[in-house]
């Protein structure tokens, strides 16, 4: 599980305080600049604790009184990726990242790949929709009692659950060199129609989660850099969803006409 | 209304908000969807172990009966006992739903659905996708959820917030007031009915194992606008959570479900690693004092055991820690039905629990207690529901482990149809931009203007922590009389304090600052709630728990407490049980259910 890269054991070597520089944006219309802050060292701080404490006292390395950084935050156990930002370079979310594993100073900056709303938010919404595009659910027919699903290969089970975990976080997104604006659905999105494609309920209604990744920011503009799967801190097999549903949107192309 | 058509309005975007949403929506009818977070990042995602659901497929006789036996009886005989019933008979239908929604949960060999074992019962009842279950199911919901959102039968207002109901001059609730969380625009939303599905109120603990969305401001609201707020004095304490500098990180259940193993060693100062301290060196202080159940004791059994092992200096190493150990079980059983939990710890704690035992405590993880609701989840202002953890059916005393995912969908899928009838024969009033619409916004706006004009020398932040270190050190695992009433009377101080916070934000665009102002004032009304509801219930009970009164005191006490806002805090009263279906005997876990029956 690529979890594990997040608990490196690399530790540094424990300083009285914790640097951190915030990239920060009043709002969407206004320059962005860097911000210092320094806080006391502790054991196990992670970033989101740090950026608590500069929230309660907004006072900057130099002594300066400013505004409080604002980042979005919830369940801070890397399930809901509300965290997500960009920490030393990379993507991640901030409640998992480690204050004793981080290089210092900390850089901390919102994601690139989406617009800016204040400091470390950024307006994700784009992802929701592209579930849209792909219908990435089962056709039910109503919640009323019909009974059980069908019947699954536990290693079936175990697939779809890989791909099941994606929290929408947008890593993937911001580490793939073709995603930006509207041009490329990406990973994120090709992985869920994967999981609905396996489900012998899904797979019904597969063609229609085809032809969503079949338009013009389709699965065709993946360059395989292989990214993605690097960047997933949900360890999610996103080539080989990549791989597969090329397989079989190449498949629907060539003879999907012939069920018309 | 614009058209004729019914509209609901729909308070929080977790498993409950989803369901009822859902099947509003396949009725052909309108919803107003509010969270403060995109609903796919609720709270409902930290949920691991499991969704109870007594399906049989074990061969171990197990039964709806026995899951309600179970749920009552586990709840110390405080819930009321026909929607307890009711819940425990839909479960099974609610687990096949999902797995009709396609969720990946667990197989067995035939490729039917998994079920383990978890607190409380001597069944394997727990349907289960990996340890990440709450995440799966949630995930559900919101992609059906989307689809009819597609279909433009459900509109989202995400990154919204709800501050006030709108009620009209009959105090019938006719809508909300929401503030867009950007722009801090407020906005009245009518609704014929408005159902309230929040979630709990962990952070007005500080710390706990809630995500940080769970203030309980939306429902404290509701209550200083007259809803009554049940059983506040009853949270569940987690037994097993990874202390945290900005939260207690859950281990769920299910890692005792899957036969791990609560210790200390016999000598808390033992310098050898845990491995190598023998079996006969170690304490298994669950197993030994409760046979019959051992580690799945219920929650508040657990936690209580743990706490008071380590208040005795008897947690590893003499300070506040047991050992939770799963290394004897095989690293492909784990991977396969703890993976996902196992990671968490290893991510946020730096050892691997495949070869190291967990270092645990117990966190504040739930309430029992929340907005009164009848058996149709309706609260006393009509037209306003609720459903999810911030109603108080179903878990009476103690909630048992995955019986709360089963307890949203179940408070959803009853709330939605009571809440579509109402609206088919409520009487309508005026539209948007009448009179009560316009009152209600304008009074709102005036605490936020008031708030942001404000230049005290108070840190709101600071009056937070010391109202969840209060409360933690108070009005947890044990209560203390005195202790209570001191806590009631620092609530006073800080609701004082409250009064010269400033808004340290000058930049108000997506500002964290007033809508953390407002949250707290709303805490600081519930924390009253739960404290004085402690206050005044003078026996223990499942999490309720009083030295001075070691016993539980049916006479007296099997009885909801209800808090009412007054004006000046809450006025509690108290109303009787229904416990017509099963008759309270005592609750003894050191024995198998069927002795305590005879008993």
């Amino acid at each position: 599980m690529s979890t594990q890269a997040h608990a490196s054991k690399a530790k540094r070597v424990p300083s009285k305080s914790v640097e951190i520089h915030i990239k920060r944006r009043a709002n969407p219309d206004s320059p962005s600049y860097w911000e210092q802050f320094e806080i006391p060292y502790r054991p196990n701080l992670n970033v989101i604790s740090c950026l608590m404490e500069i929230q309660a006292n907004p006072v900057t390395k130099e002594g300066k009184p400013t505004t409080p950084p604002v980042w979005q935050m919830n369940c801070l156990e890397q399930v809901c990726g509300i965290c997500t930002m960009v920490i030393n370079g990379r993507a991640r979310q901030s409640c998992s990242a480690l204050i004793d594993n981080l290089d210092q100073p900390i850089k901390l900056e919102p994601m690139q790949k989406f617009s800016n709303i204040r400091d470390l938010v950024v307006d994700r919404s784009r992802m929701f929709d592209h579930l849209k595009q792909v219908n990435a659910w089962i056709e039910l027919d109503g919640t009323h009692d019909l009974g059980p699903g069908p019947r699954m290969d536990q290693d079936d089970v175990q697939e779809r659950y890989a791909y099941s975990r994606c929290m929408t976080c947008g890593c993937c997104l911001e580490a793939c060199p073709q995603y930006d604006e509207d041009n490329y659905i990406g990973p994120q999105a090709i992985a869920q129609v994967r999981l609905f494609n396996m489900h012998p309920t899904g797979a019904m209604s597969r063609d229609a989660r085809l032809e969503g990744i079949m338009q013009e920011d389709g699965i065709t503009n993946c360059g395989n850099a292989q990214n993605c799967i690097k960047a997933c801190p949900m360890g999610i097999p996103l080539t080989r969803a990549i791989y597969e549903e090329n397989r079989e949107t190449v498949v629907h192309g060539l003879f999907g006409w012939l069920k018309k | 209304m614009a058209s004729n058509g019914i509209k609901i309005a729909i308070v929080g975007g977790g498993l409950a908000g989803l369901a009822a949403a859902m099947r509003i929506a396949e009725k052909g009818h309108a919803v107003d969807l509010f969270s403060v977070v995109p609903v796919k990042r609720s709270h409902s995602v930290c949920a691991q172990g499991g969704i109870n659901g007594a399906v049989n497929t074990k061969g171990e006789g197990d039964s709806t009966w026995e899951h309600f036996d179970d749920t009552v009886y586990g709840g110390d005989f405080l819930a009321n006992q026909p929607p307890a019933k009711a819940m425990c008979e839909m479960a099974p239908s609610i687990i096949y739903l999902f797995d009709r929604m396609g969720v990946p949960f667990s197989r067995t060999p035939e490729g039917l659905l998994d079920f383990r074992r978890f607190g409380g019962t001597k069944h394997h009842r727990t349907a289960f996708a990996g340890a990440s279950t709450g995440q799966q199911l949630l995930y559900a919901l919101d992609e059906q959820v989307r689809r009819f959102e597609s279909a433009g039968k459900i509109r989202k207002f995400e990154h919204w917030e709800m501050m006030s109901l709108v009620l009209d001059d009959a105090q019938v609730c006719r809508g909300l007031i929401a503030m867009n969380l950007q722009t801090l625009e407020l906005k009245a939303f009518p609704a014929d009915a408005v159902i309230m599905a929040t979630g709990g109120p962990g952070l007005v603990f500080g710390k706990s194992t809630n995500s940080m969305v769970c203030t309980g401001s939306a429902v404290a609201a509701c209550y200083q606008q007259g809803a009554k707020y049940a059983n506040g004095e009853f949270i569940q304490v987690h037994p097993t959570s990874i202390p945290g500098e900005d939260k207690l990180r859950l281990m769920s259940e299910s890692a005792r479900g899957e036969g791990g193993r609560v210790w200390v060693p016999r000598n808390p100062s033992d310098p050898r690693s845990p491995s190598s301290i023998p079996e006969t060196e170690r304490w298994y202080f669950l197993e030994e004092k409760y046979p019959a159940y051992g580690n799945l004791v219920p929650r508040d059994i657990a936690t209580r055991e743990i706490f008071q092992v380590c208040i005795e200096g008897k947690g590893v190493g003499g300070e506040n820690q047991v050992f939770l150990d799963v290394t004897h079980i095989p690293a492909e059983t784990l991977d396969r039905k703890l993976g996902a939990i196992l990671e968490i710890y290893e991510m946020f704690v730096g050892d691997d629990p495949h070869h190291v035992p967990m270092r645990i405590f117990p966190g504040v993880h739930y309430s029992m207690g929340g907005l009164w609701v009848d058996y149709d989840q309706r609260t006393n202002i009509p037209g306003l529901l609720a459903a999810g953890e911030c109603d108080y059916s179903i878990h009476g005393a103690n909630r048992l482990g995955a019986n709360s995912l089963v307890s949203c969908v179940y408070g959803g899928f009853i709330a939605a149809p009571a809440a579509l009838e109402y609206a088919a024969n409520v009487d309508r009033n005026g539209d948007e931009g009448s009179r009560i619409y316009d009152q209600e916004l304008k009074k709102q706006q005036e605490i936020n203007d008031a708030l942001i004009k404000q230049s005290g020398k108070e840190n709101q932040y600071t009056l937070h922590q010391e109202m969840g270190k209060w409360m933690t050190d108070n009005v947890t695992v044990v209560r203390y009389n005195h202790k209570l009433k001191e806590t009631d009377n620092k609530l006073l101080e800080l609701q004082d304090r409250y009064k010269r916070i400033s808004i340290n934000d000058s930049n108000l665009w997506a500002t964290m600052a007033l809508p953390h102002a407002r949250h707290l004032d709303n805490m600081l009304e519930l924390a009253r709630v739960v404290t004085l509801g402690a206050l005044n219930r003078n026996e223990s009970r499942g999490a309720h728990y009083k030295p001075d009164f070691p016993d539980r005191d049916d006479e007296n006490f099997l009885k909801t407490t209800i808090a009412e806002y007054s004006g000046e805090g809450p006025t509690i009263s108290y109303e009787p049980v229904d416990v017509s279906l099963i008759p309270p005997r005592k609750r003894d876990y050191s024995k198998a259910k069927k002795e305590t029956a005879k008993a």
